[in-house]
This record gives C-alpha cells, sequence and structure tokens, in this order.
C-alpha cells in the first residue's frame, strides 16, 4: 500500500486575450493572407510586429507588408512530436527571415527529414484553407517552389481584436501523509485528526506541522462526529464549474474535540434557520459510496440540541 | 545606515472597465505607466529599474506574465522584479519599488500593477474544486461572507452598515473619472434591496470585476527636489500569517494588527485618525471598511469600526474620509487594486485627487490585503519630508 493518496485533477479554462492595435493587426493580415511586419524607429521590419518600439518605447504604428517567402536563419529538428504541437509526425522549427523584414519569425518547416533542411535553404508560406487570425493560419512553411507560394482570399472584413486560449493543465494532486491517513479514516467512517504535542490543539485534517508553531505533529486523535457551527454563509450565486446547486449554506463546523473547524454543507434545515452556535451532526453518505474523500459525509444537519453558548466558540472566529 | 527618503512624483492608471478589449495586457500597463510618467515629467529612459505586480496567473492564464511583457514595459537593459502577494500584490509592488529607493540602490523606480480579469473569470480561478476536499468553496465572497458575520455578531453591528458604506463609495467613485462603476442612484436603500449573493453579503456589497493598471514612480530625495508636489513616503509595512491555524482571528488578524502597529511607530503616528487627512482601505466587500477600521486603529475593537462608518465619519467631507476615490468597491482590477490604493493616497497628498481631493490632506494611508486575509501592505505618504 503506499503511503499517500493521489488523484487526477485537470484545470482548464478557455482564455479571451484582447490583441491590442498591434498583434490585432498581424492576426488580420494572417486571416486574409498577407504577412504583416512592423518599422521600429531605427528603420528595421520585425515580424510579428512587437507591440512598442524597443528604442523609443513609443506604441508600433508603421506596418509592412513582406513577403511570403524567406531563408532559413536556423533550425532545430523535432523527432517526437508531443501534443498541440504542429504536426504528428517529425517536423522542424526553423527560424526564416522574410524577404523584406530584418530579423526572423519562429515557424514550423514541413519537410521529412533533417536531411532536407539546412540553413540558407529558401522557403515559402502554406497557407491554411480555414483561417480564423491566429499564428496557425500558416499551416507550416515548405522548400520554395519555383511557382511560389499558393496565394489566398482575404477572409473577413472586421479587424481581429481578440482571439480565444484553451489552457488546459493536468495534474495529479497529492495527499500529504498525514492527509491521507485522515481520508483513509473517513473510508472507514472515522474522522481523525492530529494533536500538536506543543500547543496542543487538535487539527482536522491534520496538518504535516502545527501551523501556529511549526512542531511536526504525530499523535493521532479521533475526533466527534458532531459539532457546532462557528460561522457561515449562504451560497446564492451560481458560477461556473460549481458543484453544488445553490443556494446552499457553507459553513465552519467545529467537531467537538478539534480546535479548528472544517467548511462543509448543512443541509435539513431552511437556509435562514441556520444560525452561529448550531448544534449539527454529520450525515454520511450510503457506505457502498464512500471513497477516500470529504465528500463521504454528505451533508452536516441539526442535531436538535441546544445551540452553543457563544462564549464557548467564539475564539473560533 | 538608515533609510534614505524616497517620495512619489508620478502616479498613472487606467480607465477601469469590466473589459478593456480595445488593448492588450501590454497596452494596460502601459496605459497607467505613460500616465504616470508624463506626471512625473520623465520618460522610460530616466528609469533606472521596473517591478511589476501582479495576482495569480490563473486571472489570465500567463505564467510569468513579466517575461513576455519585459519589452514593452521598457525593461530592456535594466532590472525587472515581479512581486505576488494575492490581492495585495499592488501594496507590495509599491513597497518593494520603494525600498529599492530607500535601499540607495536605485534613484529612479517605476512600478506598474495589472489585472485583466475580462481573459478569465475569478470565481471559477478561486474556486477550482480539489480532490478529496468538499467542493463548497464559492470564490472570494464565499470566503469572506463567515467572516463578516462573525464582525456583525462580534460587535453587534447593524445590518446596515455594510450598505451605507457601499452607497459611500459609489457615490465618491462619482467624482473620479478613473473609476469603473459609475451609479449615480446608489443609495443605502438600493444596496438593501439588491440580492443576496453571499449572505450577509449583498450584490451592491461587493466589488466589480476589472480590467485596470496603475504605475507610480518612485524617486530619491534629489530628483523628487525637481518636483513640485512629491508624496514623501513616512513608512512602509508587510506582514504576512498562516491562513489557517487553531483559533486564528479571522475576522482581526494579528498580522494585520501588527502591521497597523509597527506602521504608525514608522510614521511617528500616535492617533491615527487624528493625523490620518485621508485613507485609502482595501474594502472589496463593504463590511471591510468598519472591520480595517478597527483593526488599523482608526477606531476600538468590537464596534467603534461600524459606529465610524455609521456616523458618517468616513465620507468625504468627515472627520476621517476613507476611499474618496471609490475604493476597490467601486473598481477592482485586483492585481492593480493594492497600488490604487497606495496610489490615491499620494494623490491625496500631492493636492492632485481632482473631485474627490480633500481639502488640504497632509497625510494618508494606502492599504491592501490579500489571500484569506494573510498578506498585508501598507503605506503612510506625506505633503512634507519625514522628520524621523
Ligand atoms: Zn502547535
Amino acid at each position: 500500500m503506499t503511503r499517500t493518496l493521489s488523484a487526477p485533477v485537470t484545470v482548464a479554462f478557455d482564455y479571451t486575450r484582447s490583441t491590442g492595435p498591434v498583434i490585432g493587426r498581424f492576426l488580420t493580415g494572417l486571416r486574409d493572407g498577407q504577412i504583416v511586419g512592423g518599422r521600429t524607429s531605427e528603420g528595421k521590419v520585425v515580424v510579428p510586429p512587437p507591440e512598442f518600439d524597443p528604442v523609443t518605447h513609443e506604441a508600433i504604428t508603421d506596418f509592412v507588408d513582406v513577403a511570403p517567402v524567406g531563408t532559413v536563419t536556423s533550425w532545430t529538428w523535432v523527432p517526437e512530436p508531443v501534443k498541440d504541437q504542429p504536426f504528428d509526425r517529425p517536423f522542424a522549427f526553423a527560424l526564416i527571415q522574410l524577404d523584406g523584414a530584418d530579423v526572423p519569425m519562429l515557424h514550423a518547416l514541413d519537410v521529412a527529414s533533417p536531411d532536407e533542411v539546412s540553413t540558407g535553404m529558401r522557403v515559402q508560406v502554406r497557407w491554411r484553407a480555414e483561417r480564423v487570425g491566429a499564428i496557425t493560419d500558416i499551416e507550416a512553411f515548405e522548400p520554395a517552389t519555383d511557382a511560389g507560394p499558393t496565394g489566398v482570399e482575404a477572409l473577413g472584413t472586421n479587424p481581429v481584436t481578440g482571439v480565444v486560449v484553451p489552457v488546459s493543465l493536468d495534474y495529479l494532486y497529492a495527499a500529504s501523509p498525514e492527509e491521507s491517513a485522515f481520508y483513509r479514516g473517513l473510508n472507514e467512517g472515522r474522522i481523525l485528526g492530529q494533536r500538536c504535542p506543543t500547543c496542543q490543539k487538535v487539527y482536522v485534517p491534520p496538518r504535516s506541522a502545527c501551523p501556529a508553531d511549526g512542531t511536526p505533529t504525530a499523535e493521532e486523535v479521533e475526533v466527534s462526529q458532531t459539532g457546532t457551527i462557528t460561522t457561515f454563509c449562504v451560497v446564492n450565486v451560481p458560477f461556473l464549474g460549481q458543484k453544488i446547486t445553490p443556494p446552499y449554506v457553507s459553513a465552519y463546523v467545529l467537531l467537538d474535540g478539534a480546535d479548528i473547524a472544517v467548511l462543509h454543507l448543512i443541509l435539513g434545515v431552511p437556509a435562514a434557520e441556520v444560525r452561529m452556535g448550531m448544534r449539527v451532526k454529520a450525515v454520511w453518505k450510503p457506505r457502498e459510496e464512500w471513497t477516500y474523500s470529504l465528500e463521504n459525509i454528505d451533508h452536516f444537519e441539526p442535531t436538535g440540541d441546544p445551540d452553543a453558548e457563544y462564549d464557548t466558540y467564539k475564539q473560533h472566529l | 545606515m538608515s533609510k534614505q527618503p524616497a517620495a512619489v512624483v508620478g502616479v498613472g492608471q487606467t480607465h477601469h472597465r469590466a473589459k478593456r478589449e480595445d488593448v492588450s495586457m501590454a497596452g494596460l500597463c502601459r496605459e497607467a505607466m505613460d500616465r504616470a510618467l508624463a506626471d512625473a515629467n520623465m520618460s522610460l529612459d530616466d528609469i533606472d529599474a521596473i517591478v511589476v505586480g501582479k495576482a495569480p496567473d490563473l486571472f489570465e492564464g500567463v505564467m510569468m506574465p513579466e517575461l513576455f511583457l519585459a519589452e514593452a514595459l521598457g525593461a530592456a537593459g535594466k532590472p525587472l522584479l515581479r512581486v505576488h502577494t494575492a490581492g495585495s500584490v499592488g501594496g507590495s509592488t509599491a513597497i518593494v519599488a520603494s525600498s529599492l529607493v530607500q535601499a540607495g540602490v536605485h534613484k529612479r523606480v517605476l512600478t506598474v500593477a495589472f489585472e485583466k480579469q475580462s481573459e478569465s473569470n475569478a470565481m471559477w480561478a478561486l474556486s477550482v474544486p480539489l480532490p478529496f476536499n468538499m467542493p463548497v468553496h464559492a470564490g472570494a465572497g464565499g470566503y469572506f461572507a463567515p467572516h463578516v458575520r462573525s464582525y456583525i455578531r462580534r460587535s453587534e453591528a447593524p445590518t446596515h452598515v455594510g450598505a451605507i458604506v457601499a452607497a459611500k463609495d459609489r457615490q465618491n467613485a462619482l467624482k473620479n473619472p478613473y473609476a469603473h462603476l459609475k451609479n449615480p442612484d446608489t443609495t443605502v436603500e438600493s444596496v438593501l434591496a439588491s440580492q443576496m449573493l453571499w449572505d450577509p453579503i449583498r450584490y451592491d456589497e461587493t466589488c466589480p470585476s476589472s480590467d485596470g493598471a496603475c504605475a507610480l514612480v518612485i524617486v530619491d530625495e534629489d530628483t523628487a527636489a525637481a518636483s513640485p508636489n512629491p508624496a514623501w513616503i513616512h513608512g512602509t509595512v508587510m506582514r504576512s500569517e498562516a491562513t489557517t491555524a487553531a483559533e486564528r482571528d479571522q475576522v482581526n488578524p494579528q498580522a494585520s494588527r501588527d502591521a497597523a502597529a509597527a506602521l504608525w511607530k514608522q510614521a511617528g503616528i500616535t492617533s491615527p485618525i487624528d493625523e490620518i487627512d485621508a485613507a485609502e482601505i482595501y474594502v472589496p466587500f463593504s463590511w471591510f471598511e468598519p472591520m480595517w477600521l478597527e483593526s488599523l486603529g482608526f477606531a476600538e475593537e468590537n464596534g467603534g469600526g461600524w459606529r465610524l462608518s455609521e456616523s458618517g465619519a468616513t465620507a468625504m467631507d468627515g472627520r476621517m474620509p476613507v476611499n474618496c476615490s471609490g475604493g476597490v468597491l467601486s473598481s477592482n482590477p485586483i492585481g492593480a487594486s493594492g497600488m490604487l490604493r497606495f496610489g490615491e493616497a499620494a494623490l491625496q497628498v500631492r493636492g492632485a485627487a481632482g473631485e474627490h481631493q480633500v481639502d488640504g490632506a497632509r497625510k494618508a494611508l494606502g492599504h491592501a490585503y490579500g489571500g484569506g486575509s494573510q498578506f498585508f501592505a501598507m503605506w503612510v505618504v506625506g505633503s512634507e519630508k519625514p522628520t524621523n
């Protein structure tokens, strides 16, 4: 048995980028089959255009069309492409100085083997048919032909002002050894904490060290399944990624025997009747649904006992 | 060796909006920077170092944005630092920039903080469910609402005080040409009638989600001599603490009280309410005005804060004007919000706050907090050079 528990978690969002006038001009050009550079105060043509001049720091406003043909100034071979690279077969990344530009730009060069690439070779653009205003509107560069690149028609009339950038990160979320013991306890229907040997406070879930004094914690303590609501809020607002349908009561529950409250869901009582000091007990999901999670406790509900006195929990606010 | 005097001689900010789709991140920063440099009568060539701040990377989905921004920020060939302390970052970024001058490392430092919230969704970014845990988190409002409830219980505050603060800040925002929210019809009654989002926090008691940036030019004594109205830095403090600890005071955190005590000592202030003429306090949810007034020592604990807010003392014409700019409640580009508090404090003592100027302001507080009330950054600026 491994000492710690882990589980996959994906953090994903489609970010929207405002391009601003300079990058927007470049992307509008790509959509319409034109490569646009910016002329700097020193007279150099840079592709893609920088937003601000490297010398004067003024916004770049002088735009120049450059050729869809250029020269490789350096390159590297990609023998084993990874996800989201331009091709799923081997290809080259190349620095390509387009005719009319003074510095090279980076893009993919579509050739079958590194023997077909050399510094100084002439290459040309291969446009994608469906162009949206993105650097991938250039499918790749390819060795120059006598006929030159195939020209394409403009695809829009409005300037490109924004792009959508989907980001998706896959993590393996690892619980600490102490948290793992806590989650294993939940898998057995128990709520486990640890007592700090220095300040004697009982932490649920257990930390690896006491946050107040830094002492490593070791002594395991099983706490009660009954406790007191110290404070709470009623969540009425829906939001992206929300797992529980609002309205719901999100409450800090100070379990008897613990010195820190856990955040959990309150049900079995109208939201408007939830009170600070209310006594509540854990309501577990059916045993066959248990995993290694605080979600094994479906929610907390009132015990019906009299409320705890304010003085008994006010130091936990 | 003691600290060298340092002063703010340039303040710039963007027009804050829900979506600034007309500019990129670099363009947003430059809009604030160019205004700060113009205010300071300088150009980027005069600047020795750049210090940039913004809140969590998940808010724009760009890891280490300082890398791609370096050239646009004019940092090529100069030191570029990035500061990150969640919501307080705008304040701590200004403090790091000022410390470079106070330490004698640089003479002219430009600092900029920004957030382009429209590129993401902060509610989502702050509520990503983690395996094994109970998915009850509900953004910043869901985090702070229980602690607001604790304050109301502890101080026995009447429940309309939050609405008084919200209405006051929204009215102040009408005097600030850069503010995001411009709702002339906001009243205590309209705030009380707005939807309860995270009970006890209502919709109109929360900050908006804004795109925006703020920039400051901070210089040494010799350079400041050329400025007609420098804002001298009288004290800077940062403190942090654990987000969760047994019996941690979440209403009035120890780090906040310690930071305030250290700040007043540095600035030679014994009675903040009498000696501070204007305060820009980080209030993303209206109840944090009375909470921080107590924590900062403007009022007695457990009730002095709400009594001050309720009495009208924190209005522009009150005894202790708070957030004359409209504050975070009226503009919240998160990463920039702390620097806006610091910059607005500087504008007040420079007599440059325009329509929201407090007459004759000589000393002002800029304040920011972040994380789960675990990071604090604050400064005092004055119209006179500090004597200590
Ligand atoms: Zn301890």
